[in-house]
Order: C-alpha cells, then sequence, then structure tokens
C-alpha cells in the first residue's frame, strides 16, 4: 500500500518521464523501454568465436534450451540488433556463442567486455527438446553447436541416461566448439554417444548420401533429430530426411531459393535520396545500408518485421520462396526481398 | 478571434529573395545544401551519441536537484537555487532535448528510449500535436503567409504580407501576454481552432486533439502545481514557496522560448512569403526560403545549448533533422553558401534581434499607411539588397 502510493506520488512528479528515467543520470546508457543485461563474462574459444555471458535485468522470461532471442549492442553510437541462439543450458546463466561473421558479430566477439550492457528481447522459437524426449540425434557444425550444447547439457542434466547421439561436424579439433565439454560429457554418460566428424582428416561427410548416415548412425531413422548449422548442412539434412518426418532445424541465415544471377533492378530510396542498382538474389536491406540509407533492421531474416518498409512502385521477389510479389502500398521486409525490376522505396 | 489569414495577403511589390538566381544556380544550390548534409549524416557516430545524453543527464540531474530544493522552498536560498536550477532544466528539456529529439534528430541512433516516435516532453502541449504543426507545417511551409500559422501563430500580425485589421492594434499586449504562458499559446495554436472553424479539420480530429490536451496539461499541472506543492507542505510546510517556485521555473522557461522562438523569424530583414510564390517551388527555391525565412542569434556556446542551437535557425531549418550540436560546425559554410549566391545571412546577438522583434510587432500593430511614417523596418531589407548587389557574379 505505502509502495504503491510512493510510487504514484514520485510518477506524478516525474511526469512526463518515468522515476526510473532518473537513473540515465548515473547510467548514461539506462533504458526503461528495453530490457537489458550486463556482460557479466566473455571466454574465447578461438580467434572468432566467444561466448558472451550475462546477467539479465528485470522482466527477463527464462528461455527454453534451443531458444534464441534478438540481440541489440551499440556500435558506433547506432543500436543494432541480431538473432543469436543461446548456448546456455537451462539453469545456467545466460549466454551466447558468437562467431565473428559480420558488423554486429564481429563487434560482440572483439569489443565486448564484461560490464558492457547488451539489449535483449525475450527468448523465442521452437528449436526446443519435445516434452517427453525418445532417442535423439543432433546434428551440428560450426556456430550451430550453439542450441544443441544447450539442450544437451540440460538434458542430460535432467535424465542422465537420456539416450542422445550428436553428430558433430568440424574443419579441424580446434575449430569443433564445446569439444572438451562434450568429450568430458560423453565420458560421464554412457548413453551420449559423441561422433565428431573432422573434414580437415576424414573427408567432408556426404549427408545427402543415406549410407553416410546409415553408417554412422544406424537408427537415425527412428531419432528425433535437430540439425543447426551452415546453410549448407542444414540443406542437406533436409534433403536426407525428405519425406521422413522427426527433423527439426535451425537456421541462422534464411534459406535462399533464388539464384544468384536473378535479375534485379534499379531500387530508388526515395525519402533518402538514393539510387542504387541492386541484383535480383541480394536483400533490398544489404543494397540499401551499402548505399548509405539508414535502414531499421532487427533479425535480417525475415521474422521480427523491424525492416518493414513501404513499396511506393514495382516490384519485389521473396528470396525464400522465390515468388515476385508487390502492390505500391504493400509494406514489404527488406530483408529478405530483393528487386524485380525498378523499385521505388518509402525509406 | 475574428481574424484569419486566409483572406487574400497584400502585395508588397519586394522581389523574391531567390528571384536573381537562375534555374541552374539554384539546382546548384540544392546540390550544395545536400553535400553538406551528407557530410555530416556520414560522420555521425559515438561522440555525438555521448553529447545527447550527457546534456540528458545534466537535465535530470537539474531537474531533480531542482525540484528538492524547492520541497525547502521557504528557506529563500533554496527557493532561489531551486528555482534557477528548475527553470535551467525545463529550458534544457524543451529546447536541446525536447524540440530536437521530436524533430527526429536523434532518430539514427536507433535507441528508443531517444526516439522521435516515443518522445514526450515538459510541456503543456502533445509532442504528437507539436510534430504536426512544427514538424510539418511550419518547417514545409516554412514563413509561407496561409501555409505556415507559425507567422503569428493565428495571433499576431508579424509581417506586412497580413492585412492589418483592427485586432492588430492588440498586437503589443497579446504579445506581452503571450510571452510568459507561450507553452499554453503554443498548445492552444496546436489544436488548430482555425482550421476548425473553417471546416478543414473534423469535429473528430477536434475532440481527440482536446482529450490528448486535457490530458497532457493536467499531468504537468498535476506535477507542478499539486504534487510539489503537496509534497512539500508535507515534508517542510514549504507548500506556497513550492508552487510559486515552479510557476516561476515554468515562467522563465516560456519568456526564453518564446524569446528565442521569435528570433528565428521575425528580426529585421527576414522574408516571408506568398502563397502563390511557393507553387511548383523547386528544391532549390525551398532552400531560398529557408535560408531567408530564417535568423540566427550571435553568442556562446552555453546560449548555444540553452536555446537549443536554435541560436543556427538558419541551419536548423536547412537541416531540421541533424543533430543540433553539427549546427555551430556547419554554420559558416551556410554563411559562405549565401554569399556565393547573393542572399541575406541574417544574424545579430541576443538583444538586438529580440528588440527588433518587438519593434516590429509595435510597427505592424499599426496600419501600414501610419506605419510608413517609421523608417526602420526597411533597414534589414536594405542590408538584404546590399548583399544582393555584393555577391561575386555566380
Amino acid at each position: 500500500m505505502l509502495t504503491s502510493v510512493l510510487s504514484r506520488v514520485a510518477t506524478a512528479l516525474t511526469y512526463p518521464l518515468a522515476p526510473e528515467d532518473f537513473l540515465t543520470v548515473v547510467d548514461r546508457r539506462h533504458s526503461t523501454r528495453q530490457r537489458r543485461g550486463v556482460v557479466t563474462g566473455v571466454e574465447h574459444h578461438g580467434a572468432d568465436v566467444a561466448t558472451i555471458r550475462f546477467r539479465p535485468g528485470r522482466g527477463w522470461l527464462p528461455p527454453r534450451a534451443g531458444q534464441w532471442l534478438r540481440v541489440g549492442v551499440e556500435i558506433d553510437g547506432v543500436r543494432h540488433w541480431r538473432p543469436f541462439s543461446l548456448s546456455s543450458a537451462e539453469g545456467e546463466r545466460p549466454a551466447i556463442t558468437v562467431g565473428a561473421v559480420g558488423l554486429v558479430s564481429g563487434a560482440l566477439v572483439r569489443a565486448t567486455r564484461p560490464g558492457d550492457p547488451l539489449y535483449l528481447d525475450q527468448p523465442q522459437g521452437d528449436f526446443v527438446l519435445p516434452a517427453a524426449p525418445g532417442p535423439l540425434l543432433f546434428l551440428g557444425a560450426g556456430t550451430g553447436l550453439t542450441p544443441l550444447r544447450s539442450m544437451l547439457v540440460s538434458l542430460l542434466a535432467r535424465d542422465p541416461d537420456a539416450d542422445v547421439t550428436l553428430l558433430h561436424l568440424a574443419r579441424t579439433r580446434a575449430d569443433a566448439l564445446f569439444a572438451d565439454e562434450l568429450d568430458a560429457l560423453a565420458a560421464a554418460h554412457p548413453r551420449f554417444r559423441l561422433l565428431r566428424r573432422l573434414s580437415g582428416t576424414d573427408g567432408r561427410l556426404d549427408l545427402t548420401a543415406p549410407s553416410a548416415l546409415d553408417a554412422l548412425v544406424p537408427d537415425w531413422r527412428a531419432r528425433a533429430a535437430y540439425a543447426c548449422g551452415p546453410e549448407g548442412v542444414v540443406a542437406d539434412a533436409e534433403q536426407a530426411w525428405a519425406g521422413a518426418s522427426g527433423l527439426t532445424v535451425e537456421r541462422f541465415t534464411p534459406p535462399r531459393r533464388v539464384p544468384a544471377g536473378t535479375a534485379g533492378g534499379r531500387v530508388t530510396f526515395a525519402r533518402s535520396a538514393r539510387v542504387v542498382d541492386a541484383a535480383g538474389a541480394r536483400p533490398l536491406l544489404e543494397a540499401g545500408e551499402e548505399a548509405g540509407v539508414r535502414l531499421d533492421s532487427g533479425c535480417r531474416m525475415g521474422i521480427c518485421r523491424t525492416c518493414l518498409t513501404r513499396l511506393d512502385d514495382g516490384q519485389v521477389r521473396d528470396l525464400g520462396t522465390g515468388q515476385v510479389h508487390g502492390e505500391p502500398g504493400d509494406l514489404i521486409r527488406l530483408c529478405v526481398s530483393a528487386a524485380a525490376g525498378d523499385v521505388r522505396l518509402d525509406a | 478571434m475574428t481574424m484569419t489569414l486566409t483572406t487574400t495577403a497584400p502585395t508588397t511589390g519586394r522581389p523574391h529573395p531567390g528571384a536573381h538566381l537562375t534555374t541552374a544556380q539554384l539546382d546548384e544550390l540544392a546540390r550544395e545544401v545536400d553535400a553538406i548534409r551528407a557530410e555530416v549524416t556520414g560522420g555521425l557516430g559515438a561522440s555525438d551519441a555521448r553529447y545527447i545524453r550527457d546534456i540528458i543527464a545534466l537535465q535530470r540531474t537539474l531537474e531533480a536537484s531542482g525540484r528538492a530544493l524547492l520541497l525547502a522552498g521557504r528557506a529563500s536560498a533554496a527557493w532561489v537555487a531551486g528555482v534557477g536550477m528548475l527553470s535551467v532544466a525545463k529550458i534544457l528539456e524543451n529546447m536541446e532535448i525536447g524540440h530536437n529529439v521530436i524533430h527526429g534528430q536523434w532518430d539514427w541512433l536507433r535507441d528508443p528510449d531517444l526516439h522521435s516516435t516515443t518522445w514526450e516532453w515538459d510541456n503543456v502541449a502533445p509532442a504528437r500535436a507539436w510534430k504536426h504543426t512544427h514538424n510539418d507545417l511550419h518547417h514545409t511551409w516554412t514563413n509561407v503567409v496561409g501555409r505556415d500559422d507559425d507567422v503569428g501563430y493565428n495571433l499576431l500580425r508579424v509581417t506586412d504580407r497580413q492585412p492589418w485589421t483592427p485586432r492588430a492594434l492588440a498586437n503589443l499586449p497579446l504579445n506581452l501576454l503571450l510571452a510568459p504562458f507561450f507553452e499554453w499559446g503554443i498548445a492552444i495554436y496546436g489544436l488548430e481552432l482555425v482550421d476548425y472553424r473553417e471546416g478543414r479539420k473534423s469535429k473528430a480530429a477536434l475532440r481527440r486533439d482536446l482529450a490528448e490536451f486535457a490530458k497532457k496539461a493536467g499531468r504537468q499541472g498535476a506535477k507542478d502545481y499539486v504534487a510539489t506543492p503537496l509534497l512539500a507542505q508535507a515534508l517542510s510546510r514549504s507548500g506556497l514557496a513550492a508552487l510559486t517556485g515552479t510557476f516561476a521555473a515554468n515562467v522563465v522557461r516560456n519568456l526564453w522560448t518564446h524569446a528565442v522562438i521569435f528570433c528565428g523569424h521575425f528580426p529585421d530583414g527576414i522574408e516571408t512569403f506568398p502563397e502563390e510564390s511557393v507553387a511548383r517551388e523547386s528544391r532549390g527555391q525551398w532552400c531560398v526560403r529557408q535560408l531567408t525565412g530564417s535568423g540566427n542569434i550571435e553568442g556562446g556556446r552555453l546560449l548555444h545549448v540553452l536555446t537549443g542551437h536554435l541560436s543556427f535557425q538558419i541551419e536548423h531549418h536547412l537541416f531540421p533533422d541533424l543533430p543540433s550540436n553539427h549546427y555551430p560546425a556547419i554554420a559558416p559554410r551556410v554563411k559562405a553558401l549565401c554569399a556565393k549566391y547573393g542572399l541575406p545571412y541574417t544574424s545579430g546577438p541576443l538583444l538586438r534581434q529580440v528588440a527588433q522583434t518587438w519593434r516590429s510587432i509595435g510597427r505592424l500593430s499599426l496600419p501600414d499607411a501610419v506605419r510608413d511614417a517609421w523608417p526602420n523596418l526597411r533597414a534589414g531589407r536594405r542590408r538584404a539588397a546590399r548583399a544582393r548587389r555584393a555577391a561575386v557574379a555566380v
């Protein structure tokens, strides 16, 4: 009762700000609109990959193993958001494991220090363990191990005798993410089978040939399978499982079904007065950013709709389906749309 | 209010300040303006983000300290210090922060806490209404009589392009009344009552705006004139002192913003434009209108920050959504453009500019025939003509 009265008085006194807005006095990057976390530790796995552990602030919902979240960081003053899978298991301090491949991931890997703020969206996604897991097969490559590690550690903590096989693809052992931890888990849990295939020494595994999988995991068809990794690996897995049910995949980049040579067009960003020629397989978001147009974006894979922009003229090609669509006035997702002829955008 | 400004404006016989420029010259001017803009946007970064966040932290420190001092306002030292701090806090909030954030100057940070779509300011005028009348109408139709109602705010006669009516006789007392309550003037003006009366605004839209205004003003009043005095009364029986203190801070802020904003468009030498002059206006002509329809205030860094850099009104009108902390650096280049194209660049110290706005408003209260006996209004225009003649051929 007293606290509610006090909080009403405080709110009346600080209007149109909220009382918490005054925390910016001690912390310039305090936010009342954005969930934030504070980085508690950064662990490097080689030069280009790092696990960033953070203490989430108020309003954080505990993630389920395998989920991802959008993380916002400030780079040269500008807030950028990207999606990352959580590598932490349920009950562990939340962490993402990031490979430095672009602007944001590069900054996260190289410039993050304990104490830095991270802006956080809620964890989401349905790349999660079944409610009552039977035999499982995890298939992962590169940083695709992140959600799989989260699921595996969570599963074995709950059920040390869980029947789970991990087919881990990497170039060398040094590149194999979480290798030491996975070895230790395999030693401690007899029914956890760790199959590590190193393309540098064993040659590349052709997943699309069923015989390859048959030899490694004879009962693979009987297992609920989860695949995550570079687009090539995920696409191969989808081909191997074609028709068969029981494969769940997670992608870090949207699937591209549009060939590289597809004809694009001249793109006019009307409000920014910029005109660029964009190829037919190039996301309008990238074409605009390269031309210096300031565009809002979030997940960059067609999920979050932050980049919705009004199409004033022309048509676009959906990079996921290859379908050409668009009427003047339509709101389109710039991150998964390319020019199909000349296009005029309200941006 | 019975006077409207939509009757045909008197013709003054003055040429458009860009009349001597060819189409090619106007296009070149637009290109040069765009080049300055591109250079600034290309260089925005972490130091700019730090600047605005530091200003916000300073403003919130002053706001909290000033209000806290007023809670003990019975002690006259606390009252004076409290009013001083709260006044500066309100001025910073209104000008360097509120006005500029609502303009979208900081949208590029992509920080939802510092964004034109989410910002609400410490002012009885709701940010949404302000965005419409100020960002849309005033910045697009700057100084176009009949289109930009900032020309006199439907209240004053500030240019000879507005026809004289007997109400102009009240120019000076109206302006005297407007200055200390300027935020209320802005809020009522934002309701667009003239548009409603003349059928350009629907009853539903007016009702919505009225409700929004009532809610906003109510909460502003609850903060300054109810919650603060009640708490002061409970803590130190300083209720009355706190009430006069918050009132004084609002008046100081209003006097300041009134002075600064009037200096932006009403001092001598600044042009207004007839409605027909903007038909099929090119981008170059738009630039000329912004350059010659605005005026700067000269002064030091502190003055610029306290005016929200509206002391660089000319630069602000050319680039309304560029972060204000960049205006000082681009001002010499804008001034050089004016010299190159033979356009006046109006600028002067604060007191002189303020005095000129009051003198003009006084003179314009008189019918034109009487006023013409009063020669000073022509002085600015003579300066402009001199600048045109002195310009090197381009």
